[in-house]
């Protein structure tokens, strides 16, 4: 049994969430040891987005993950949810587990106990479908040297959407990286490349963002432009699950602190 | 929408391509691996070509074996270090076709240059003109299966530190059947006989590997990027 902290307050309910979303409504967060909460803000109001399709009802649901690495007992029993529009920030100590749990969440690990749903139903059950809908951002931003921004952003967008030239140039210029996308990516600067990396996250448009410190070795503009990317997001009802040292400055009620102890 | 499997095969080849080109050191390695240690050969053991021509097809596959076991070390390894392998797992695509172009395309850059270069290599080791063109076909159908193969193996040494013993240590046994068959399709080459029997078991080997290996080769990925 497990207690549920929603916006409105308290509610039950066991481990069948069969009926899907509809069992859990708001983006409550679960309470287990090694977790402590901070603050839950459900329901976000849906903000008329510009220009842009919202993101249909979606909600991603984690339930009860233990994971090991190794010897050591890194997730014990995290349990969240996030739903469309609203932002869930991991915090805690290096070695706390935010990594593994955003590689948990994205299914590049196996955890021991509990699962990962998507719109209600087990993201491992559905797997192809759900990694369509979600881009993670990684400590690596997972760019060849020896391509340039431009023909990375192809490539790796390419694969999972087809995507026009003049598209990823309006991306690349949106986060600051139209003048040096035509260089290899190897004489870039991290920040650059991280700069690069968050154009092919927009371009992905992907509903779920799993963002592993998203503003690593970016200046306090690109600190800001993160902020902001991330603000659009949630106005167009995607969802964040974000690992970081130091909150961004988004609009409180979308956001939701979950402090991973180690 | 969704890009299709067959434009996300060709997407993930085209770019290994054009990286490859970008920096050819990775693929000239092997090549000239092979070329030196067939030339030692002729050193080492006799300059008389007679003889040598006995020793042809073990020099040839011995050589084409190790050369394609340092050429798997290339296949997955920077794709694993820099994230792309994560984010190509992560794709919602087929994690199958991915790596069946990524597959295709090593051999493409490695083991279609070994072929051309192994009648190089046999003429050096007295292996009669008309001998050449079953080399170059046993030569081509084997390191083909061989990469298929390595595949796997390159796949499931992901994870470990440092894979690259490993790996050979996984691929070798798995090899033997392609070290047979290819050196008897070269040794009936050189002999003036047909050389399709042999050469129909390195097909039905290809053909396994086609098959199965991208798909073990996807599922030792996803446990090797845990």
């Amino acid at each position: 049994m497990r207690a549920v902290l929603h916006a409105g307050g308290f509610c039950q309910h066991d481990d069948d969430l069969s009926n899907g979303p509809a069992g859990c409504p708001g983006g409550g967060i679960g309470r287990r040891n090694g977790l402590k909460i901070r603050r839950s803000q459900g329901h976000a109001g849906s903000i008329p987005a510009r220009g842009t399709i919202p993101f249909d009802h979606c909600m991603l649901t984690v339930e009860g993950l233990h994971l090991w690495r190794g010897d050591r007992h890194v997730l014990r029993g995290v349990s969240f949810s996030v739903e469309a529009g609203s932002c869930a920030l991991l915090t805690g100590r290096n070695g706390a587990g935010k990594t593994t749990l955003l590689r948990a969440i994205a299914g590049l690990l196996e955890p021991e106990e509990g699962q990962v749903r998507w719109r209600g139903i087990p993201a491992r059950a559905q797997r192809d479908a759900f990694h369509a809908e979600l881009a993670y951002l990684g400590h690596e931003p997972a760019l060849k040297g020896d391509l340039t921004g431009q023909e990375n952003l192809r490539y790796s967008v390419g694969i999972r959407r087809g995507v026009a030239a003049a598209e990823i140039d309006a991306a690349l210029a949106r986060t600051g990286a139209a003048a040096f996308a035509d260089r290899l990516v190897r004489a870039l600067s991290a920040g650059q490349r991280r700069r690069i990396a968050l154009a092919g996250l927009l371009l992905l448009n992907a509903s779920l963002w799993l963002l592993d410190e998203p503003t690593t070795n970016l200046d306090a503009d690109g600190q800001q432009l993160v902020a902001d990317l991330a603000a659009e997001h949630l106005a167009r009802q995607g969802l964040i699950v974000a690992a970081v040292h130091h909150s961004l400055p988004l609009p409180a009620d979308r956001l939701l602190g979950i402090e991973l102890a180690a | 929408m969704k890009t299709p499997a067959v434009t996300v095969a060709w997407l993930v080849a085209r770019r290994d391509l054009r990286l490859a080109f970008r920096k050819p050191s990775q693929l000239i390695q092997p090549l000239m691996f092979f070329m030196i240690v067939a030339t030692l050969f002729p050193l080492t053991l006799t300059p008389e070509l007679s003889r040598l021509r006995d020793a042809a097809p073990g020099v040839l596959w011995v050589g084409a074996l190790l050369s394609s076991l340092l050429a798997l070390e290339f296949l997955f390894r920077e794709d694993a270090q820099d994230g792309t392998l994560e984010q190509f797992a992560l794709s919602g695509q087929s994690l199958t076709w991915m790596l069946f172009a990524k597959t295709c395309t090593h051999w493409l850059l490695t083991g279609v240059p070994l072929a051309l270069a192994g009648p190089v290599v046999a003429g050096m080791l007295g292996v009669p003109r008309p001998a050449l063109g079953g080399v170059l076909a046993a030569l081509a159908l084997g390191s083909f299966a061989l990469s298929l193969i390595g595949a796997i193996s390159a796949g499931l040494t992901l994870g470990a530190r440092r894979g690259g013993v490993l790996l050979s240590l996984l691929t070798l046994p798995l090899a033997v059947p392609v070290l047979v068959f290819g050196a008897d399709a070269t040794q009936r080459a050189i002999l003036g006989d047909g050389i399709a029997s042999p050469m129909y078991m390195l097909g039905a080997i290809a053909v396994f590997g086609i098959t199965f290996a991208p798909l073990a080769a996807a599922a030792a990925v996803r446990i090797g990027l845990e």
